[in-house]
């Protein structure tokens, strides 16, 4: 069967690529575009792994098809950064030590980003209601959870 | 020099960032299943659906025929191996059982059992070729649970197994690999002595690791028989070492090169996809890739044992314990090896206990062999007997922490199983969750306060590490023992304290096979302590080469030169006026003093430090749903000296939450035909953020005199207290004694309405 | 002259059930040598699979390491970790 041809945007930059219809975006970001900062735990959305923004809006991308990316905008983990400037929130998970094994890491940071987006001012409760879908096996959550609340503070301060 | 008469230490103790973090952040580091080669293969695993089955027989030749498909293997595809026994990981392990493991060969011996493997130019074309795969079963009856296991009468999964340790040997097989005693004292005259005796039996069930980074690997083999393997494990050379034996390839031939590790937790001490990976490279001419779905992850990886502890203590009226007697019944999956050696040896262990007794059987089940997993089999035993505790101490009416601080093991106590103890810091834990602010909140209606303490041995054992000074001095520290959870840190730590130079101008590297000497594997919390050590020894050699080159420049005699901040200094003022030369200038001339400065230490360290931990938890228990939430956790332990007190605490964090998990979910769920039910995340459910509150910790150091900074292995005590201590918590809530793990809601729910019945 | 105290059925099994033994042995090697001389297979089992603890110091498996006279000396299953 033919491949589809999708043209999206990944990380603000225009891509295209080619996909099987049964591709997951998460084959397609790690086989096809070689993104393979978006990791698989699960590939069942059980474990926020893979976590990516699609118009902004937080999605396990083992649960997305690649043919669905037509037309919209990616976020993955590889955009985070603004070149060598760290995110504020990727500086504060090594502050805190917020990763041992860092293989659940961008699928937090993904989701923490669109948590403060949504929300600036998050509870303890509501930040760890919102990374709830995110399994870290490692941490305890401890750390991660004082990472985010911290970065929310500075920011806040910071706009 | 501190109080304790160690040296002042300028990094060691700090928090600087990790060097492998940025990496890790922005999604660059490469784990296992993010390497490629190109041409790669896809290979993938058929699997066997039936718990118990004799493999007929197995046809391939419609799977060969599947275009795309360039390589089907089966277990006659690797040499047969007879027996021979090898330490590693968490205890003798036979590589027969090894490569009967990864690959079955007569008999299919649990549900998602390795069976045949294939390698084709795409997942699509793997997938069909699975499916083509014919395997002729006679499916076999099978047996799960442990106890059911040992009755006679029981399916036997191998013909040849007699169980060892008694006297006579059986005539018949059995699935009881092994029954072992450990005796010190005498127990039945002691258990005489007592005033009060408790008796009673627990069950576990096996939890698995849950690394959130499914197996995964590539490997190579070259038409000349040079074979490379990038894989994630919690060794290279371990793997590099289990390869050769399965697959009969010398170890000069064989490379490994070793991809960050997505969390281990003892469950990647051993390998389970790199032999198939070269036997399908080597016969497909490709290089081939791997990697496990989290379904075969939790179908064919190693969980640890589930097990029943049957514990009976004796203690007088003042509190004082007597005597101790136990008999753990350990699980260990389709193959010998549970570890209820250690289970039974750290049992009793956070006691003063002189007369003690420890009866322990290995037995094979239907289920995937067990692997190591944090502090293995001590959690097992520990939840019997500081359950079997914290009834003592409501029997006596004493405070659960003063029971545990009048019977706490202490310097020159001789330890429960039978050596006498150096520096330890087991009342030190306790003191310090007496001491804490969560053990006088006031508790509310169904809330509850639990505490257990734990022990674990922690090893050393052999590693290598080598200094590099660059020429403008920075310096390498390369080592060779995956970083799973900040050791690059430590290592440069250490390396900076004795070079005397910024943190951050020391790179840790962990390197392959062929770069560095000989590392045992990541566990046991060795990696800090031992090669943490080598470490140390190869940066003191490197700064005696420096002072050696600083006495040439100088003329004068090498003793007459000292190391101060990361400089050479002349050794009072009879040895010269120099101006001190600093690492970095004596590293721009080193071609001119003499060449460049390298060097390297390896060794087998000895002499760990053994950890203690006490935890300390309130619950509230939810009687009409029979959820247990955790309201506060404390974990305090001795942590020798913390290089690093972040990932510390972190190692201390994660481990108490797996503890929290296994105590309050997790399980394996079969149905009647012995398969699996619920291998996903989904069913199979680990702490998520929202089940938690903060974990709190308390660092106590009482410094491991064998360590040059006092450093013991922090990462397995955590995970040995907290189930104990949450079983305790909702004794405490509810006035419920909850025997049998996971105490999850139904459960729970089930023993509220019996006390509710028994009560009318 | 060190005292050798044997917890373990495993090694208790090669001295017909005895707990406590003495040797003249000054390092693990030569306390090795001795046991196998003594009860064989013993020493083996101690080389292949026992930790030895002189004085509460566990030697895992170094065969160098000194037994100081008069010391106490456990012969324990070796141990590995996560
Ligand atoms: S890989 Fe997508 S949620 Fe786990
Ligand atoms: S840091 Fe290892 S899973 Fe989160």
């Amino acid at each position: 069967m033919a491949k589809h041809h999708i043209s999206t945007t990944i990380n603000g930059e225009p891509v295209e690529f080619l996909c099987n219809t049964e591709q997951t975006m998460l084959d397609v970001l790690r086989d096809e575009l070689h993104l393979t900062g978006t990791k698989e735990g699960c590939a069942t959305g059980d474990c926020g792994a893979c976590s990516i923004t699609v118009d902004g809006r937080l999605v396990c991308s083992c649960l997305m098809l690649g043919v669905e990316a037509e037309g919209h905008a990616i976020q993955t983990i590889e955009g985070m950064a603004d070149g060598d400037q760290l995110h504020p929130l990727q500086q504060k998970f090594l502050e805190y030590a917020a990763l041992q094994c860092g293989i659940c890491t961008p699928g937090f940071l993904v989701a923490s980003r669109a948590l403060l987006e949504r929300n600036p001012n998050p509870t303890e409760e509501e930040a760890r209601y919102w990374l709830a879908g995110n399994l870290c096996r490692c941490t305890g959550y401890d750390k991660i959870i004082r990472a985010v609340l911290d970065t929310a503070a500075d920011m806040r301060g910071a706009s | 020099m501190a109080p304790d008469g160690t040296p002042d230490l300028k990094v060691v103790g700090t928090r600087p960032i990790r060097p492998d973090g940025v990496d890790k952040v922005t999604g660059r580091a490469q784990f296992g299943a993010d390497f490629q080669l190109p041409g790669q293969l896809v290979g993938k695993v058929l699997r066997s659906p039936h718990a118990h089955a004799r493999i007929r027989s197995i046809d391939t030749s419609k799977a060969e025929a599947i275009p795309g498909v360039k390589a089907v293997m089966t277990a006659a595809d690797m040499p047969e191996i007879t027996s021979e026994e090898a330490f590693v990981g968490e205890g003798p392990a036979d590589f027969k059982d090894m490569s009967g493991n990864t690959m079955a060969r007569d008999k299919a011996l649990y549900d998602g059992h390795a069976v045949a493997a294939v390698a084709a130019t795409s997942a699509a074309a793997a997938d069909a070729a699975l499916a083509a795969i014919e395997v002729d079963y006679e499916v076999l009856p099978h047996v799960i649970d442990v106890e059911d296991a040992m009755v006679e009468g029981a399916p036997v999964l191998h013909d040849d197994m007699f169980t060892s340790g008694v006297d006579p040997k059986p005539a018949t097989p059995s699935n009881v690999a092994k029954r072992m005693v450990f005796e010190l004292g005498d127990v039945d005259a002691a258990f005489e002595k007592a005033d009060i005796v408790i008796e009673r039996k627990y069950k576990t069930a096996p939890v698995h690791q849950g690394y959130i980074e499914p197996h995964a690997c590539v490997a190579q083999y070259a038409a000349d028989g040079q074979v490379q393997i990038y894989c994630s494990s919690q060794g290279q050379f371990m793997v590099r070492a289990y390869v050769a034996k399965l697959l009969g390839i010398d170890i000069s031939e064989i490379r490994v090169t070793p991809l960050e590790i997505g969390g281990g937790f003892g469950g990647k001490t051993l390998v389970y996809l790199e032999p198939l990976a070269v036997v399908l490279s080597r016969k497909s001419g490709r290089p081939v890739k791997m990697a496990m779905t989290r379904e075969e992850v939790f179908r064919g990886s190693g969980p640890t044992s589930g097990g029943t502890v049957w514990v009976k203590i004796g203690a007088k009226r003042d509190g004082t314990i007597v005597a101790g007697d136990a008999v753990l019944k350990f699980q260990a999956g389709a193959y010998a090896g549970s570890p209820v050696g250690p289970g039974c040896m750290t049992a009793f262990a956070v006691y003063d206990l002189q007369d003690v007794r420890i009866t322990g059987y290995d037995v094979v089940t239907n289920r995937p062999k067990v692997a190591a997993y944090r502090a293995p089999g001590a959690p097992i035993s520990n939840f019997g007997v500081e359950s079997a505790v914290d009834e003592l101490a409501r029997e006596l009416d004493m405070d659960p922490v003063e029971l545990r601080l009048k019977n706490a093991a202490k310097k020159g106590t001789k330890a429960a199983y039978g050596p006498t103890f150096g520096d330890i810091g087991c009342v030190e834990t306790l003191e310090a969750v007496k001491n804490h602010p969560n053990y006088n909140v006031p508790l509310g209606p169904n809330q509850g306060r639990g505490v257990a303490a734990g022990f674990w041995f922690n090893i050393g054992g052999e590693s290598s590490a080598t200094v590099n000074i660059n020429e403008d001095g920075t310096a390498v520290v390369a080592t060779g023992n995956p970083d799973i959870g900040g050791s690059r840190a430590s290592m440069a730590m250490m390396a900076a304290e004795v070079l005397g130079i910024d943190v951050e101008r020391v790179r840790p590297i962990v390197a392959d096979t062929s770069s560095v000497g000989y590392c045992f594997l990541t566990g046991g919390s060795r990696v800090t302590f031992a090669t943490g050590m080598a470490v140390v020894e190869a940066s003191k050699s490197a700064v005696n080469e420096l002072k050696a080159r600083a006495a040439k420049t100088w003329d004068i005699p090498v003793d007459a030169v000292e190391w101060e901040d990361g400089r050479a200094v002349p050794a009072g003022s009879n040895a010269g006026d120099f101006e001190p030369l600093s690492l970095e200038d004596l590293a721009a001339k080193s071609g001119r003093t003499g060449g460049p400065i390298a060097a390297t230490s390896s060794l087998n360290a000895q002499g760990a430090g053994p950890g203690f931990g006490t935890h300390l938890v309130d619950v509230e228990v939810d009687r009409e749903t029979g959820h247990v939430k955790v309201l506060r956790y404390l974990a305090t332990q001795d942590a020798g000296r913390a290089i690093h007190p972040s990932y510390v605490e972190g190692q201390i964090q994660g481990g108490a939450v797996q503890g929290i998990g296994w105590a309050l979910n997790e399980e394996y769920i079969y149905d009647d035909k012995g398969r699996l039910e619920n291998p996903g995340f989904l069913d199979y459910r680990i702490p998520v953020a929202s089940d938690l509150p903060m974990i709190d910790t308390v660092v106590v150091e009482v410094p491991n005199p064998r360590h040059p900074y006092g450093a013991r292995g922090v990462g397995e005590v955590p995970i040995v207290p907290p189930m104990a201590a949450m079983a305790n918590a909702i004794q405490d809530a509810i006035g419920i004694r909850m025997t049998e793990l996971p105490m999850s809601p139904p459960k729970v729910r089930k023993a509220v309405d019996e006390q509710a019945a028994a009560e009318e | 002259m060190a005292r050798i105290v044997l917890t373990h059925s495993a090694c208790r099994q090669y001295t017909g059930g005895t707990a406590e033994l003495e040797s003249d042995a000054t390092s693990i090697r030569g306390l090795v040598r001795d046991l196998e001389a003594r009860f064989p297979g013993l020493g083996r089992q101690v080389e292949e699979s026992m930790a030895v603890a002189i004085d509460g110091v566990m030697h895992q498996d170094d065969l160098t390491a000194p037994i100081p006279e008069g010391a106490e000396v456990y012969l324990l299953p070796r141990i590995g970790g996560g």
